[in-house]
């Protein structure tokens, strides 16, 4: 099986749908002759064309909102932002429309597209190129969000996502584009989606991650093994709709939780996810569910391995959480 | 000035006096629903802008899309969209066009290639393009027409449409019905050059624009463009000139406008002025027969959205993602 990384597995998958399906195309930022600022689409506009592998000018509004109108009538675009940081100018596109093209069309629309882009930091890239937005999305209903931590999820789920109904948004952690490599099996496999993984098993409390930050979480629960502490811990895969049965299932094991996440902790993915354990499984807590996360401030520049959940800050929670 | 119709053009006037005048029998009940509480959230009335949609619709394939603004109504009737399903959606019923879940600025129609209303101002325009490009990509000979208000042109979705529809050569006409208000705010104090049209220099694009007094020249002048899309592929922004005789929707008084100022245009009613040179050709019994025959398909219509059913609280989440809810 061939060994890949994030890139190259993303690369792989959009390179398969397009030769099974001629309704797919890619447009985006110097997707096409460039290949993508991180390499993602290389290769993709000399096998299919200019026409399948469409380089915009600047426009996201104008690259959403025309993917968009490619869907409506036989089409199945994939569009890349080329940095999560730069989706906010179709943010307007994507939640007044796209979200909620299925609902206010009766059915008649769906409006099917997986929008890609680049998310998280610790490429030192400040505010502009670092942040995670995935809760500013999945607050909208009608929107799907996935994010693969690794090349064998990420092509599968890339497949899933395309071939899933509903709109969805891909976010591609870019901390760990290339430092993730794994095997990948050649030709078609799908991961489902809504289906959390549970990376390493444990029985004395749950942490619930996804992203660069899964690694992390794996560094800071192998560290409290070393103190006897046996870590259960969740890649979620899909941000939303997540795998709460997954969690539940866990939660009600080990009586302990903590939630760790890059974007702001302050009405993040977490603060959802600890709701969502309160109402389902409350009686089964030991101890108050717990987040780490990065800060209620601007993405830094400088400051940014302070900002980042890294386990240096996950460990002494851990810890806090399993001792309570 | 209007033109006397010729004869081989009267049948199509005809036609199309029928359309505008169903159209603007079906938004007079709109408004006294509305009035009555029937109808909720807001209402724009396309009354005085008819003879735009129905002309430029009149100039494309039935397989052509047409995709519009709030205003809505209008376009989505020209496209072939029966009364009862318009006024089923605006009455919030279960038979209406988007099973009564959007309302009035929401008509969809697959079957008649209306890709709907949109309430952000300027949001559809990029979308229009997405839709043209597919047709492209295709092969399929189709023609987009995307309309607007002036309004729109001040927003950045516009110029990313126009854009990217001049850079990739797309077969679509972006036709903006300038009715000289946008919400309140007249044309002089919201735009720094009046015609719009020169919008299309920018991006080396072909241009039009005149007044839509007289239907049949509306579908002419739109024809041009439509030809320039389907032939060539080249998209063209045509003007349009026009008047609502109502308020931006049903909440605005309108007070912006003196009442002599709206006594004038009203002199000037594309309908009208269709039915008057109609009548003079084909006699007042004939006009008065077809009234006639709309004044009973209008109120057809409003007793099939008054009885209709509400949609149940069960079509709210397959209708937002598909499958299983996700909690």
């Amino acid at each position: 099986m061939p060994q890949m990384n994030m890139v190259q597995a993303i690369n792989d998958a959009l390179r398969l749908e397009m030769k099974r399906d001629d309704r797919v195309v890619v447009l985006g930022e110097d997707v096409g002759k460039v290949g993508g600022v991180f390499r993602v689409t290389a290769g993709l506009y000399d096998e299919f064309g200019e026409d399948r592998v469409i380089d915009t000018p600047l426009s996201e509004g104008g690259i959403i909102g025309t993917a968009i109108g490619m869907a409506l009538y036989g089409l199945l675009p994939i569009p890349e932002i080329q940095f999560g940081d730069f989706i906010f100018p179709a943010y307007d596109q994507i939640v007044s429309e796209l979200a909620k093209f299925r609902y206010r069309s009766g059915g008649e629309y769906p409006s099917k597209l997986v929008i890609r882009t680049p998310v998280g930091g610790g490429i030192r890239g400040g505010h502009y190129h670092s942040q995670s937005p995935e809760s500013q999305f999945i607050h909208v209903a009608g929107l799907k969000v996935v994010c693969p931590t690794n090349p064998y999820d990420a092509k599968g789920l890339l497949l899933a996502s395309i071939r899933d109904p509903d709109p969805v948004l891909f976010f591609e952690p870019k901390r760990i584009y290339r430092a993730a490599k794994g095997e990948v099996p050649e030709g078609d496999y799908t991961v489902p989606l809504s289906k959390a993984a549970v990376v390493r098993p444990g029985k004395h409390l749950t942490v619930v991650t996804w992203g660069a930050m899964l690694y992390e979480a794996l560094d800071a629960a192998n560290q409290a093994a070393q103190k006897g502490i046996e870590a259960e811990v969740i890649d979620l895969r899909t941000l939303w709709p997540l795998d709460i049965d997954t969690i539940v299932e866990s939660v009600k094991k080990t009586g302990r939780v903590v939630v760790v996440h890059e974007a702001p902790k302050t009405c993040g993915l977490g603060s959802e996810v600890v709701a969502l354990i309160n109402e389902k499984c409350f009686l089964h807590l030991e101890a108050p569910p717990a987040r780490v996360c990065g800060f209620d401030t601007p993405f830094p520049y400088t400051l940014e391995m302070e900002y980042l959940p890294l386990a240096h800050r996950i460990l002494p929670q851990l810890v806090t959480t399993a001792q309570f | 000035m209007f033109r006397a119709p010729m004869s081989e053009d009267q049948d199509e006037l005809l036609r199309l006096y029928g359309q505008m005048q169903r159209i603007r029998r079906v938004e007079e009940e709109c408004a006294r629903a509305y009035a009555q509480g029937k109808i909720g959230g807001f209402l724009h009335l396309y009354i005085g802008q008819e003879s735009v949609g129905v002309g430029a619709i009149a100039a494309l394939r039935p397989d052509d899309y047409v995709i519009g603004t709030y205003r809505d109504h209008g376009l989505a009737m020209a496209k072939g969209m029966p009364a009862r399903a318009v006024l089923a959606e605006l009455f919030g019923k279960a038979t209406g066009c988007s099973q009564g879940l959007g309302g009035s600025m929401h008509l969809f129609d697959a079957e008649h290639h209306m890709l709907g209303g949109y309430g952000i101002v300027g949001g559809h325009i990029p979308l229009a393009a997405g839709v043209a490009y597919a047709s492209k990509y295709q092969g399929n000979g189709r023609v987009t027409l995307c309309f607007f208000g002036e309004g729109s042109v001040t927003i950045g979705s516009f110029h990313e449409a126009l854009s990217l529809a001049a850079l990739w050569k797309l077969p679509i006409v972006f036709i903006c019905e300038n009715n000289e208000y946008s919400m309140g705010t007249p044309l002089a104090r919201s735009l720094s050059l009046e015609d719009v049209s020169q919008k299309a220099l920018g991006y080396a694009m072909a241009r039009d624009r005149f007044f839509a007094r007289d239907v049949l020249e509306v579908k002419a002048r739109i024809g041009e463009a439509v030809t320039r899309a389907r032939e060539e592929s080249e998209p063209t922004l045509v003007e349009v000139r026009t008047y609502r005789f109502r308020g931006h929707s049903m909440s605005d008084p309108g007070k912006y406008r003196t009442p002599e100022e709206i006594e004038a245009q009203k002199k000037l009613d594309p309908l009208q002025k269709a039915r008057d040179a109609l009548v003079a050709v084909l006699g007042e019994e004939k006009l008065a027969a077809l009234d006639a025959e709309i004044e009973a398909e209008t109120a057809d219509a409003v007793k099939h959205a008054e009885e209709a059913p509400e949609p149940s609280p069960d079509i709210l989440e397959p209708t937002t993602y598909v499958g299983e809810f996700a909690r």
